[in-house]
């Protein structure tokens, strides 16, 4: 509210004289009440927070005494002396290079099958997509471990052909492999963005390229790929930002740990071990505040990159 | 390879209709893959324990609901409590959302004031921050607020508009909505809070039903909230008794853990069901992550 006075109250002086001051104080008075819930929050839940954690990043704490000053000691320890880090860092960026082109490129090439005018597609559609809708929640990563467990599916499939399957989750070689084939399951809504994407790109454009003689590869190079850069670009932006903060399969499939030998360890699981199972608020706010930065520096890295290859005068 | 494949050395309609039938023969044969380990798990749900190992078959020979029961009664609260703890929140927050999200968003779209365009800056802003950040000193406000082990912190910061997303989707909708309209109501004698009521609500139905449709969806599924604020049982959702299911029986128990699986993502269904067409526009047009 004090923030709605004081805006209103400079409003008034700084309007021009054409207008009705009182109008304009009004208005404005409306507008950030309407606003009052968003700003309320904003203030309380996440710019306070923000700069509550990056103070308490350069300190210790553990809820129970007040934070201790200990200036970078907490940086430096992350970017020099914790394995535990490098493991999580490992093991995010893995995952994150394999899950998201390999997902992203199931996406489109299945959004290009749908894309042919196919009979049924609606149903093909909502078949893909079902798996993105219900990913997220516990039960399917609980079938997932089930799924890849010494017993599940696979082993009983290699068994008929006399094969005796590893426990896929329990193996540090392959633990993090399950997790990536079930982001990879998950390619239906980035397929659905494909698809709309193409839908946009007028038909005549290939007809012009056939008369010319184009074969079909030279058409997905030199049109239809192009043409799709700018949805391509925002795919990869939400999916890799999306992966970077992948928690609940690593979660559930290791039973919280990371484990086997930290092959799961996602970054934000050891920030949540950090902050939940040992109370190391101090150090686990720089490790949120080094993924922040990792974040923003890929968007950043994106948004740079996209000139040269994202085309928005299709 | 999609359009890769294949030079036209034939006649090219046969070449289209024999490559309409192999994408159809690829089609069918990837659906059946992706929905293989669903439907394992809903047929496993069914069969005696004995049957679910070495019979991958997708019709159970013995039917039975054994499973649903000794799930449902699993652990020291029943899963009907976590069910109707889930529902509230998700209610709750679907009313907060919806609410709060279109009241930011109709400030944005449709009224003056000074300052607009920063603030709409700074919300979208807030889109790309990771929720990593606020995360420990909302903990610790909740904690000396003596929300935790209620649903408060689940539910509160839905009133305040926190899931910025939501706020953009709308004011891309509300400024698609021809001005005139407003201006016709204020003629009529009404306020921006009766324009708002009367006119911008109810011609928003699609839009705010997507916006509360996702945020269903993402609080029925959401963990990690209720992994850090519930702590006693009786207030667990769906997904924390699920998970306190596979740490205490659910590693022996296939079935039982299976019918609980299946339980839990039911509403998912049924709203995959039902909406299906709004929750793929939704992505489509705004690139919501399913």
């Amino acid at each position: 509210m004090a923030d709605t006075l004081i805006d209103a109250a400079t409003s008034r002086q700084a309007l021009p004289a054409v207008r009705a001051p009182e109008t304009s104080w009004r208005e404005s008075a409306t507008g950030y009440l309407f606003l009052a819930p968003w700003l309320i929050g904003f203030f309380g839940l996440t710019l306070g927070p923000a700069l509550v954690s990056l103070y308490l990043s350069f300190t210790d704490y553990d809820l129970l005494s007040n934070p201790r000053w200990v200036g970078a000691a907490n940086y430096v320890r992350i970017a020099t002396s914790d394995p535990k880090f490098s493991a999580a860092m490992h093991v995010t960026f893995l995952y994150v290079a394999l899950s998201v082109p390999l997902k992203l490129a199931f996406a489109l090439l299945v959004a290009m099958m749908l894309n042919r005018g196919l009979r049924g597609l609606p149903l093909y559609r909502a078949i893909f997509y079902l798996p993105s809708l219900i990913g997220a929640s516990v039960a399917v990563s609980v079938l997932w471990r089930q799924l890849f467990a010494s017993d599940g599916l696979p082993n009983q499939a290699l068994k008929l052909v006399g094969i005796h399957g590893p426990s896929w989750i329990s193996n540090p070689d392959t633990a993090l492999y399950t997790l990536v084939a079930l982001a990879v399951w998950q390619f239906g809504s980035p397929m659905i963005i494909f698809l709309a994407g193409l839908r946009q790109i007028p038909k005549d454009v290939y007809e012009a390229a056939e008369i010319d003689g184009a074969s079909r590869s030279q058409q997905f190079w030199r049109i239809t790929l192009p043409l799709l850069t700018p949805v391509l670009f925002f795919n990869v932006v939400v999916q890799t930002i999306d992966a970077f903060k992948a928690f609940t399969p690593a979660f559930i499939i290791s039973g919280g740990t990371g484990g086997p030998i930290d092959a799961t360890l996602f970054y934000t699981l050891y920030l949540y071990q950090e902050a939940f199972a040992y109370f190391r608020m101090g150090y686990a706010s720089a490790l949120a505040w080094v993924l922040v930065v990792i974040i923003a520096a890929f968007t950043a890295l994106s948004f740079l990159s996209s000139r040269y290859w994202v085309h928005y005068d299709g | 390879m999609v359009d890769l494949a294949g030079q036209d050395q034939v006649s090219p309609s046969r070449n289209r209709g024999g490559r309409t039938l192999l994408y159809h023969v690829v089609l069918c044969l990837a659906s059946i893959a992706m929905l293989y380990p669903l439907l394992w798990m809903l047929a496993s749900s069914f069969k005696p324990d004995s049957d679910i190992f070495g019979d991958a078959s997708l019709w159970p020979r013995h039917f039975s609901l054994a499973a649903y029961w000794r799930g449902w009664s699993g652990l020291q609260v029943t899963f009907g409590k976590f069910f109707l703890n889930s529902l509230v929140v998700s209610l709750c927050s679907v009313v907060g959302n919806v609410m709060s999200c279109s009241l930011a968003a109709y400030a944005f779209a449709r009224l003056k004031f000074r300052g607009q365009k920063f603030w709409f800056a700074l919300m979208l802003g807030t889109l790309m921050l990771p929720y990593h950040v606020t995360l420990i000193p909302q903990y610790i406000l909740f904690l000396n607020l003596d929300w935790v082990d209620t649903f408060l912190p689940l539910i509160v910061p839905k009133f305040l508009a926190v899931d910025a997303f939501f706020i953009f989707l709308l004011v891309q909708f509300f400024r698609s909505i021809p001005r005139e309209l407003d201006e016709a109501a204020m003629i009529d004698g009404c306020g921006p809070w009766r324009i708002y009521w009367i006119v911008i609500l109810p011609l928003s139905i699609p839009a705010l039903a997507t916006a509360a449709i996702f945020t269903f969806i993402w609080t029925w599924d959401d963990f990690f909230g209720p992994l850090i604020y519930l702590n006693d049982m009786n207030s667990y959702t769906v997904q924390l008794g699920l998970r306190s299911f596979v740490d205490s029986t659910g590693k022996s128990d296939w079935g039982a853990l299976f019918a609980m699986s299946t339980l839990t993502l039911l509403p998912l269904f049924v709203f995959f069901l039902f909406f299906q067409r709004l929750l793929i526009d939704g992505i489509a047009t705004t690139g919501l992550k399913g």
